[in-house]
């Protein structure tokens, strides 16, 4: 595929479905926020009952977000950053672009091996989501990389999206960019507070399972 | 330095200048101490050394190589990079300069020999995206449509490019792991379809802006129109020809 057709393909995707899919998994998390273990239990519950589950994943996820984290590596290992020459904030954000996709790329083989793979190996129900979560989450390491992560992907996504509108010709002028960038920023203040709150959450004790379970965790974490 | 302050003005000028005898050898810097003239700029500096060409150690050296034309900022051959920044060094003042001067190539392009560089990718550049107007054939045309006045003084503003390179030097995205043409000649695309009669080949531009190495190398790091010493309005070229390419890109599929 022609280099325009497959750039603008990973612009796309970006958004939709990827853009979307992080709006709806902060949601998701933030149900534990507001209705408390049950409420993320329920909120898992109904993710679950959507009906040909594993082809939404793999069509609306997996497929998507390979093809945007291989090309996305690519494009960020192409870059000559320049920051020291320009410290524009523009040129910051550029570079943070890149930063925050490797940081995304890393975490997202970590993150889901340790919640969906071991979902599908049987290792934990749907139910014992919320307990995992606060058996990685209370260990002060595994927090501050998830917090690392949740932050950088808010980022990567709230920038992107002023990006994506000037890829494809949606905000032209300065005015209308600087406008956008505004909007965006505070899309990543936004993004990032609610799931850095997710993350306090499952480390109260409500998200505690049985203690065996959190062992089991452990080794895996 | 006590002994240089015992000369005329006293006061000194000091260059360090990043230099390479050829395309193929290894750079390496020189340092020059020159007297301060008043009104002094990067060029008359490198044509001083070029009327005595010894360096801080005493060495007699070979003059270093530079490229000039115009002088007055409107033919580009002179741009290098500056303490960092490329630019144009016949409008490099040393009075707005911080001190020692770091002089280098811009390295974008191929070094032929110390601060001269080969553009000739900006002119293939220009090639490829057909910037220019057809009006060639074998019997007259008679005349065009006429260019509103308000849209000339717009479209003059993205003409005063000089193809000098400097935009390209700026973008993190324009290096030798890609194969991006740049934010200039993507400007100089808007620049031709604007016009009433080089509008009727706008498609070929936009097409040429959709080959490998096109409008989607863009990056939007920006730096290239805080770059442009003709403050030409880069980015909001490249952003109209996002939408012109996408547009286009539509009408194709959808066969109209
Ligand atoms: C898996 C690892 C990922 C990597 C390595 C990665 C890498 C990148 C890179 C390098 C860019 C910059 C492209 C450019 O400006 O030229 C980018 C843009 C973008 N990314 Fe990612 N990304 C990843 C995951 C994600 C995810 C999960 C989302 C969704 C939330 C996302 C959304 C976006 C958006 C919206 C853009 C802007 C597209 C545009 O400028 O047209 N990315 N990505
Ligand atoms: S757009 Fe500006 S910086 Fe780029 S080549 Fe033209 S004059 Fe130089
Ligand atoms: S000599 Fe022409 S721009 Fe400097």
């Amino acid at each position: 595929m022609k280099g325009f057709y497959s750039r603008k393909l990973h612009s796309l995707l970006g958004i939709i479905p990827l853009g979307l899919f992080i709006l709806e998994h902060m949601l998701t998390n933030f149900s534990a926020v507001e209705g408390g273990s049950q409420g993320f239990k329920d909120s898992v519950a109904f993710l679950n009952s959507l009906p040909l589950l594993l082809v939404l994943e793999i069509v609306g996820i997996y497929l998507p977000l390979l093809y945007h984290g291989v090309y996305g590596m690519y494009i960020a290992f192409q870059a000559k950053p320049n920051n020291g020459s320009y410290a524009t904030e523009r040129n910051l954000r550029y570079l943070l672009q890149r930063i925050t996709g490797v940081i995304v790329f890393v975490f997202v083989f970590w993150h889901v091996y340790e919640t969906r793979i071991q979902l599908a190996l049987g290792k934990v129900t749907h139910d014992e989501m919320g307990s995992v979560m606060h058996g990685i989450l209370t260990q002060p390491i595994f927090f501050i990389l998830y917090a690392i992560a949740v932050v950088s992907a808010s980022f990567h996504f709230a920038n992107g999206l002023w990006s994506f509108l000037v890829s494809w010709g949606i905000t032209v002028g300065p005015r209308s960019q600087r406008v956008s960038s505004y909007v965006c920023m505070t899309l990543f203040v936004i993004v990032s507070v609610m799931f850095v709150w997710s993350l306090f959450t499952f480390r109260t004790e409500e998200f505690a399972g049985a203690t065996a379970l959190l062992q089991n965790i452990r080794m895996i974490g | 330095m006590a002994m240089a302050e015992t000369k005329a003005t006293g006061k000194k000028v000091k260059f360090i200048i990043t230099r390479q005898d050829g395309p193929e050898t290894k750079p390496y810097t020189e340092e020059f101490e020159l007297d301060y003239r008043p009104g002094m700029n990067v060029i008359s500096s490198l044509m001083e050394i070029q009327r005595n060409p010894v360096n801080t150690k005493g060495e007699h050296i070979t003059p270093v190589c530079w490229e000039s034309n115009c002088l007055e900022e409107v033919c580009g051959a002179c741009s290098m990079v500056i303490n960092g920044k490329p630019r144009q060094a016949c409008a490099a003042l040393i009075d707005n300069l911080e001190q020692p001067v770091r002089i280098e190539p811009m390295r974008t392009f191929p070094v032929v020999r110390d601060l001269v560089i080969d553009r000739s990718r900006m002119f293939n550049a220009l090639k490829r995206v057909k910037a220019w107007i057809p009006i060639d054939g074998t019997y007259d045309l008679g005349p065009g449509p006429r260019m509103a006045e308000k849209k000339r003084q717009w479209a003059y503003e993205l003409s005063k490019c000089m193809t000098c390179g400097v935009c390209l030097e700026a973008c993190p995205n324009v290096n030798e792991k890609t194969d991006f043409i740049g934010p200039a000649p993507i400007s100089q695309v808007r620049l031709f379809n604007a016009h009433p009669t080089g509008e009727m080949n706008a498609e070929e531009r936009l097409e040429a802006l959709m080959e490998d190495g096109g409008i989607e190398g863009c990056g939007n790091s920006q730096n290239c129109v805080r770059a442009c010493p003709k403050g030409i309005p880069l980015t909001t070229s490249i952003a109209e020809m996002n939408k012109a390419t996408t547009k286009h890109m539509f009408k194709r599929w959808l066969g109209m």
